[in-house]
């Protein structure tokens, strides 16, 4: 058990890539730190180069608050688990599991008996013996599991493990690593590209990008106040409606597109920056549960979307809309295919299951105007103070 | 009638089967005819018409092969050389492979390219230059007269064959391994070797075989009885005026058996799929 910690770590490969770029962040002890991003943004080299896998082309790691660069990987203490698991198809599950503590000439007594308490934690008592292609999916993630926790490491390092799984055990087998994580409470670092994963599991998560840090901070804090465009796009599902805005030169209201929006004071007390912007290009952010729907005449800041799509979920309904201004994409935070089928000016909006509504509606939302995201147009940030 | 479902034995009468049987028997007939013969008795082989089974039984041109010609010293020979270049082949083949097929390295694809050529050589080509160098050594007439050309010509195969196994195995597997604490060579041991069984196998069995009818060499190196292999050993059976067929059918029997015997036993390893369930599949 012992804290992680990266300072300004950087990998360059021998082709030039920048990989990781200044990477800084502090695991803490016996945290579960999840690692997110799209693919390529090197969360996967970041965790390979914490086990020594990879080496560091500049920075600092501390594991356990001494400097672990040149450790090998055996001298770092860690575990780590694949994606494809990486179990040895000769031995038993009960060897696979062994397979570390017979490297390091443990009894075979002690050994046993903790490959037998490994498998009771996760269920794999009954196939101990079995070689690991006998096992299901699940099972065969279990085993990997338990090879890693059987050797009590100081550091747990996770590489998608859920990825190869069906959808329904995936959030079956969230909640199993999360137990198992808690129960023996070791430092965890957990890499996905799914921001489901990293919401759900996470004591914190850190969202990365092209190899540069975007933000650390809990779920919440995330989801609520992304400190940037991506982190908005990236977090939560379905994402936020981004649009560009100009801001009215008394910053009193905001129009997005042909339609205008009244700020009231609040909204400039809590972020006297968006003063700066008077008569500017903003780009404004709109999580779909902040756009409730709401009879014609109701008063209040509100939009009007023609209705292109409803998803009835039977306690709510998504609607996709689409309004005339124009629909910001983060680089990076959907990916190319599903960028290329949003449409100009397209949205979503989660609301009531009762709402009568159909495609080809106008349909007038209510905007939930304190919790409107605003983002500077050029650097991407937000827009706080 | 032509649509009524065929029963009984009927139901085998397509032209797969069929196929396939005449396959078969293309295959097999030489060699039971060979082996019809060598228990033949030797003044009944040359009977016209010829019999198809051996009548009666003889094991004459059996204890020929072994007492009347030294076919017994040929095959020692056989195994001792072919052993020995099986194993450094595999052992050789095994340390570039991985090599090849994992770690860093410079040149990489020019090495395997070169070796293909070297497999390809037409080995009438460095027979000369071959026997002069033996000579030089003094090592004509001797067992590594074969065993060292032996190894290197059939190594640059191997090592195509094992590279490719090499390859095939998930590097996490072996990642996994230095995280638990394997030093490298334990690695390649206990995680990376078990899985390429089939790839060693394959390797050894077709050195083995290669070694075992390799001819030309055998015949220029080891010239002398007391090393010639059974290739050359068969070949030389007999004189000027008589060719002791009977004798050379039964100890091709006998020098058939080690192949067929490797092939039977280790039939069950080279199997695909050993690698099934090591990692999602």
């Amino acid at each position: 058990m012992a804290p992680v910690s990266l300072e300004n770590i950087n990998k360059v490969y021998e082709n030039g890539f920048h990989a990781v770029k200044d990477l800084s962040v502090e695991i803490a002890d016996g945290e579960f730190m999840v690692l997110v991003g799209p693919s390529g943004c090197g969360k996967t080299t970041a965790l390979r180069m914490v086990a020594g896998l990879e080496d560091i082309t500049s920075g600092v790691l501390r594991i356990g608050g001494k400097e672990a660069n040149d450790e090998t990987p055996k001298q770092r203490d860690i575990a780590m688990v694949f994606q494809n698991y990486a179990l040895y198809p000769h031995m038993t599950v009960g060897e696979n599991i062994g397979f570390a503590l017979k490297l390091r000439k443990l009894p075979k007594a002690e050994l046993n008996a903790k490959v037998k308490d490994a498998a009771e934690i996760l269920g794999l008592t009954e196939w101990l013996d079995r070689k690991p292609g006998q096992l299901s999916g699940g099972q065969r993630q279990r085993v990997a599991m338990g090879r890693a926790i059987v050797r009590e490491p100081s550091v747990f390092l996770m590489d998608e493990p859920l990825s190869n799984l069906d959808a329904k055990l995936r959030v079956q087998m969230r909640a199993e690593v999360q137990r198992i994580q808690r129960r023996i409470g070791v430092s965890t670092i957990y890499v996905t590209h799914d921001q489901v994963e990293a919401m759900t599991m996470g004591d914190r998560v850190t969202v990365l990008r092209e190899g540069v840090l975007q933000q650390v901070d809990t779920p919440q804090v995330l989801y609520d106040n992304p400190d940037n465009i991506f982190v908005a796009a990236f977090i939560g599902s379905p994402s936020m409606n981004l649009y560009d805005a100009t801001l009215g030169t008394d910053a009193r209201s905001l129009k997005l597109g042909s339609q205008e929006v009244d700020l009231p004071e609040s909204v400039l007390v809590a972020r006297p920056a968006l003063r700066g912007y008077t008569g500017k290009k903003v780009v404004v952010g709109l999580r779909p549960e902040h756009l409730p729907a709401e009879s014609d005449n109701a008063t209040g800041p509100k939009l009007v979307g023609e209705v292109e799509l409803i998803e009835a979920l039977g306690s709510e309904q998504v609607v996709h809309f689409t309004i005339d201004a124009n629909r910001v994409l983060a680089e990076g935070a959907v990916d190319k295919d599903e960028a290329a089928t949003v449409k100009h000016g397209e949205g979503v909006a989660r609301i009531g299951a009762k709402v009568p509504v159909k495609v080809g509606d106008k349909l007038t939302f209510a905007v939930s105007i304190e919790d409107m995201k605003f983002f500077d147009e050029s650097t991407g940030l937000a827009i706080r103070t | 009638m032509r649509n009524r479902k065929r029963v009984g034995w009927h139901r085998y009468i397509n032209g797969v089967t069929i196929a396939t049987l005449i396959t078969a028997l293309f295959i097999l007939l030489p060699l039971y005819w060979l082996i019809a013969t060598s228990f033949k008795n030797p003044n009944a082989i040359g009977n016209s018409p010829p019999s198809l089974t051996p009548n009666p039984v003889s094991g004459a041109n059996y204890s020929n092969a072994f007492v009347g010609y030294d076919f017994g010293i040929y095959f020692r020979n056989s195994l001792i050389v072919c052993i020995a270049a099986t194993a450094l082949v595999l052992i050789l083949g095994t340390l570039a492979g991985y090599a090849l097929g994992r770690l860093p390295m410079r040149g990489k694809f020019t090495t395997l390219v070169i070796l293909l050529m070297i497999s390809v050589f037409p080995e009438v080509a460095v027979i000369a230059p071959l026997y002069l160098l033996m000579r030089n050594l003094h090592w004509l007439d001797s067992y590594q007269a074969l065993i060292v050309p032996y190894t290197a010509f059939f190594l640059p195969f191997a090592i195509w064959i094992l590279r490719n196994y090499f390859l095939g195995i998930p590097k996490e597997m072996e990642e996994t391994g230095r995280i638990d604490g394997a030093s490298p060579l334990r690695t390649v041991w206990t995680i990376v070797l078990p899985q390429a069984l089939p790839g060693l196998f394959t390797a050894g069995i077709f050195t083995f075989t290669a070694c075992w009818t390799e001819f030309l060499m055998a015949l220029t190196f080891n010239s002398s009885n007391n090393f010639r292999t059974i290739p050359v050993g068969i070949a030389e059976f007999g004189g000027n005026f008589q060719v002791p067929y009977g004798t050379i059918f039964a100890a091709s029997v006998v020098a058939v058996v080690p192949i067929g015997i490797l092939v039977f036993i280790f039939r069950k390893f080279v199997i695909s799929g050993l690698t099934s369930g090591a990692v999602k599949g």
